[in-house]
């Protein structure tokens, strides 16, 4: 029973891959797709510019009146898909996001099914973290989407997810195995889940920023060639989106640090050791910390601060992966 | 978007109220830029109390406190790369004999305790200071601002964010209904405010009006929080203790400093401290996977039993420890930490003398328990002897003739024995650890560089030693537990402070910050209102509460829902050229933006 359930969630997970590759490929396409749009719109611009100017003024973007054209224009430029509201979607990201929700859905299935294989929360080894965690942060990405069109990171949380995914089935894979002593605990649940959670708000944060940077030389005028960043919010748009989903993940990570102290009490008889796993946990908060007062600092705001959030990000990653595997600690439970 | 304050130099509105604003570094990106001054200006020569001023606000600036913050983070590396003698002693012993060269380096930079380091202190020290810096002046000051009224209405509203106008044509169709006043409108959106929770002050023809005091604090609260942890670890913990013993089944322990195996006081503690209890381990049971192939043999749970004794209370208790749930007891915590086998071990002499009778807790090397310990018997005629034994729970044959253990219950358990004869040392003052013999000047009688090889023996068997040098029965096997004895009086307080800098952060990053204002005008084309806002610091969402607002003031002085509602979405269209759809849609009061 056991075992075939884990199967199922195997398969099941590999099947989510697919998908996931299909939808990735559907979102490089609506990628490529916007270079052509950006270019068109840039034709259609010139040719009405000729024609009549005043027909064609965008909204102001702030003031008393508003006026109101038959038929939208999508200006392109730093603000096209900002101020005229969301952008239509094209049929490939609709594809893309479609064949996400889909790939999700059967991923979440062998995520509960490899719970239910083992009886227990799915995240208490290095493979579990990886399929919960790259569930999550596919959901926030769903989630992030429905307040703020950020389809444009779509081909981003499909790579990572997929990069992460095959190191997770091939190189992390284990049986399920009972918990051992030291996990039996409520706080496997709490601590674990809020640190995955926060770990996908930075994700989402990080391939912002990694936007921002590349508008940034864009307007700069330095990265002409890449048409679509057209279709794209500008770079302080970009930041300020990257700001607060990151905030949500400092937010996050201050209580998975708390909690896991809370929890390190009731296990090994103290809340603070410096274990490996607790300075890297340390080290990240402090360098998201870092990026908040960054944003608030004359002189960093902009490329640099953003460059501490994908530093950050990266830290994330080095201590899942590498502190995991390679540095002795007590958090040794990879399984591996 | 609220960008407008957030990148753009501020409008001179705000210049006019700097008191209101939460006080910041002077390079905090909301902070008025000082004005740039010219290339060569020469500037004044600074006195020692000049200097010291320049100092601080070096320290205390933005800039210093990023750098200091990138430094905390690099610094903490070195920590994790190397093993530290505070959770890790072993780690550190086998890195100076992994790398007999770079280990004095490293240990005078002192990267094996980095987190007691001076370098490390320096920078958190630097950092603190810094944060003490900035925040002792600015809860000042938001205590003032907490007093101050609203700042006066910028002359200009329409350069701020959020912006809308309307104008209510008066009179136009209904005379049946009353004109509303500019002060009335005014009054309407000042209680309108209050009720949103709006400091609000009226000045003349408009409302200023200002919320979100509580981000200031949250923030003010989170940064005096982490002092607090600061200063709670590193000063309460001073006043606890940690220690640890291995107890036997059947052992007790007596909480007084010398019981204890190894033992860590804070810099504060006295013997005193030590409340009076015991523990007697009655028995320890590890539960082991059985069913699932994949873990076969794998512990799932542990269990000491034990019999407390307080002296308060009279009565033994029978109690338990678990991991992650350890036994709390006179103002200490008991925590489970390790277990292993030790074996009953008698040794008799030469001269058929009993010279050693104990029970010798060996440490698991392995998931399969096989142990490693040491027997010392000084006392043995003619020659000291030493053994350094190995014990297999479950032993089996391998193909090289050396014994392995093959699961960590005790289905076939083998103690495998090692003799040495000799000087053990242990007369000459020299502390020496009970679980490690230095056989350099010890003879091998047994073993493999020995003529006999190792002794074998199972429970309840004698085995006879090489050269008539006695005898060892292995009497049987016991279970010990590891229990670390924990005491820290300023934990809770830790808690608290963390608990309180959570909540601080999370009012500091989540309630907006704003001012609003509203304006009404008695003119002859009719009432004209005016809406705006001002974000102090990130506010997402200003745009949209101003539209709120908007909306909510124009239902309540009676224009309709949906015109409200088209001017706060800001999708106006009411152009002069309309005027006949929206005189219709208000009712007799045209409505024109």
């Amino acid at each position: 029973m056991t075992a075939d359930l884990a199967y199922y969630s195997l398969v099941a997970v590999y099947s989510a891959m697919a998908i996931y590759t299909i939808s990735f490929v559907a979102y490089a396409l609506d990628l490529a797709k916007r270079s052509g749009d950006a270019q068109l719109a840039a034709t259609d611009a010139a040719r009405l510019d000729g024609r009549a100017a005043a027909s064609a003024s965008a909204t102001a973007s702030r003031g008393s009146s508003t006026v109101v054209l038959d038929r939208p224009v999508t200006t392109p430029g730093r603000d096209g898909a900002d101020a005229s509201g969301r952008r239509r979607p094209s049929r490939f990201e609709r594809v893309a996001t479609s064949l996400m929700v889909l790939g999700l859905l059967v991923h979440v299935a062998s995520v509960v099914m490899r719970g239910v294989a083992a009886e227990r929360v799915p995240w208490a080894n290095m493979f579990e973290f990886s399929l919960t965690g790259t569930a999550i942060i596919v959901g926030v990405y769903l989630l992030v989407k429905q307040f703020v069109d950020i389809s444009f990171l779509g081909a981003y949380v499909m790579g990572l997810n997929l990069i992460l995914l095959a190191i997770g089935t091939v190189n992390y894979y284990v049986a399920v195995v009972p918990l051992q002593p030291a996990l039996q605990s409520a706080w496997l649940v709490i601590h674990v889940l809020v640190a995955i959670l926060g770990t996908g708000f930075f994700a989402i944060a990080a391939g912002l920023s990694i936007v921002q940077l590349i508008q940034t030389r864009r307007e700069q005028a330095k990265l002409a060639g890449l048409g679509f960043m057209q279709t794209l919010p500008g770079a302080d748009r970009l930041e300020d989106l990257a700001y607060r989903v990151a905030l949500v993940g400092f937010v996050l990570w201050t209580f998975t640090l708390i909690a896991g102290a809370v929890w390190a009490e009731r296990a090994w008889g103290r809340y603070w050791g410096w274990d490996t796993k607790e300075v890297w946990t340390f080290i990240i908060w402090v360098l998201y910390a870092g990026y908040i007062h960054a944003r608030a600092t004359r002189g960093w705001r902009g490329s640099r601060s953003s460059w501490l959030s994908i530093i950050g990000f990266a830290a994330v990653m080095f201590n899942f992966s590498v502190v995991n595997v390679f540095f002795k600690g007590l958090h040794a439970y990879s399984g591996l | 978007m609220a960008r407008s304050s957030d990148r753009e130099p501020l409008t001179s509105a705000d210049e006019t109220d700097a008191s209101a604003d939460p006080l910041r570094p002077s390079d905090h990106v909301d902070s008025v830029a000082a004005p740039a001054s010219g290339g060569g200006v020469a500037q004044p020569r600074l006195g020692p109390i000049g200097y010291l001023r320049f100092f601080w606000r070096q320290l205390t600036s933005m800039k210093t406190a990023l750098f200091l913050l990138m430094l905390l983070a690099v610094a903490a590396i070195p920590g994790s790369l190397v093993p530290q003698r505070t959770s890790d002693p072993n780690g550190v012993v086998q890195y100076r004999t992994d790398n007999p060269d770079l280990f004095p380096i490293l240990d005078k930079l002192g990267v094996f305790d980095t987190y007691s380091s001076p370098w490390f202190s320096a920078v958190y020290l630097l950092l603190f200071i810094s944060l003490i810096g900035c925040i002792i002046p600015r809860t000042k000051h938001h205590f003032e601002a907490l007093r101050a009224r609203p700042p006066k209405t910028p002359a200009r509203l329409s350069r701020l964010a959020g912006y809308r106008t309307v104008t209510i044509e008066q009179g136009g169709g209904g005379a049946d209904r009353p004109s509303v006043t500019a002060a009335a409108a005014v009054e309407a959106a000042r209680a309108q405010l209050k009720r949103a929770g709006y400091r609000t002050e009226v000045f003349g023809d408009s409302v200023s009006a200002e919320r979100g005091y509580l981000r200031e604090t949250g923030n003010l609260v989170f940064h005096a929080a982490l002092v607090g942890v600061l200063l709670t670890v590193g000063v309460g913990g001073g006043f606890g203790y940690a220690g640890q013993r291995v107890v036997v089944e059947g052992q007790t322990f007596t909480n007084v400093l010398g019981s204890y195996d190894s033992f860590n006081p804070g810099r504060w503690f006295d013997d005193s401290q030590l409340s009076p209890f015991s523990i007697t381990l009655d028995r320890f049971t590890t539960d082991y996977e059985e069913q699932n192939k994949d873990a076969l043999g794998q512990a799932t749970d542990y269990t000491a039993d034990v019999t407390t004794r307080t002296r308060g209370g009279d009565d033994d208790e029978k109690r338990q420890i678990k991991v992650n749930s350890p036994l709390a007891i006179g103002d200490s915590n008991v925590y489970l930490l390790g277990n292993g086998y030790a074996v009953d071990v008698t040794v008799r002499d030469g001269d058929g003398d009993v010279a050693f009778r104990d029970t010798v807790p060996f440490l698991p090397q392995n998931t399969n328990l096989m142990s490693q310990g040491v027997i010392k018997v000084p006392d043995a005629v003619p020659e000291q002897l030493g053994m350094i034994g190995f014990f297999y729970p479950s032993a089996v044959d391998t193909e090289s003739g050396m014994l392995a253990s093959s699961y960590p219950d005790t289905l076939n358990p083998v103690l495998s024995l090692n003799v040495y004869t000799g000087d053990l040392g242990l007369d000459d003052g020299v502390p020496r650890s009970v679980y490690a013999l230095d056989t350099v000047g010890l003879t091998e009688v047994a073993g493999a560089d020995a003529d006999t090889s190792a002794i074998r023996v199972t429970p309840g068997e004698t085995a006879d030693l090489p050269n008539g040098l006695g005898t060892v029965t292995f009497d049987g096997v016991k279970r010990f537990a590891s229990f670390d004895v924990h005491h820290d009086p300023s934990q809770l307080w830790v808690l608290l402070f963390a608990g309180l800098s959570f909540a601080g952060l999370l009012t500091a990053l989540f309630v907006p910050r704003r001012r609003v204002w509203v304006k009404a005008r008695d003119t002859g084309s009719g009432l004209v209102l005016e809406y705006a806002g001002l974000a102090r610091g990130e506010d997402p969402t200003l745009e949209r509460a101003v539209g709120d607002i908007t909306r909510t003031h124009l239902t309540g002085l009676g224009v309709p829902e949906q015109a409200a509602k088209a001017v706060a979405s800001g999708e106006a269209t009411a152009s002069t050229s309309r005027d006949a759809d929206s005189s219709s849609a208000v009712d007799g009061r045209k409505l024109s933006s």
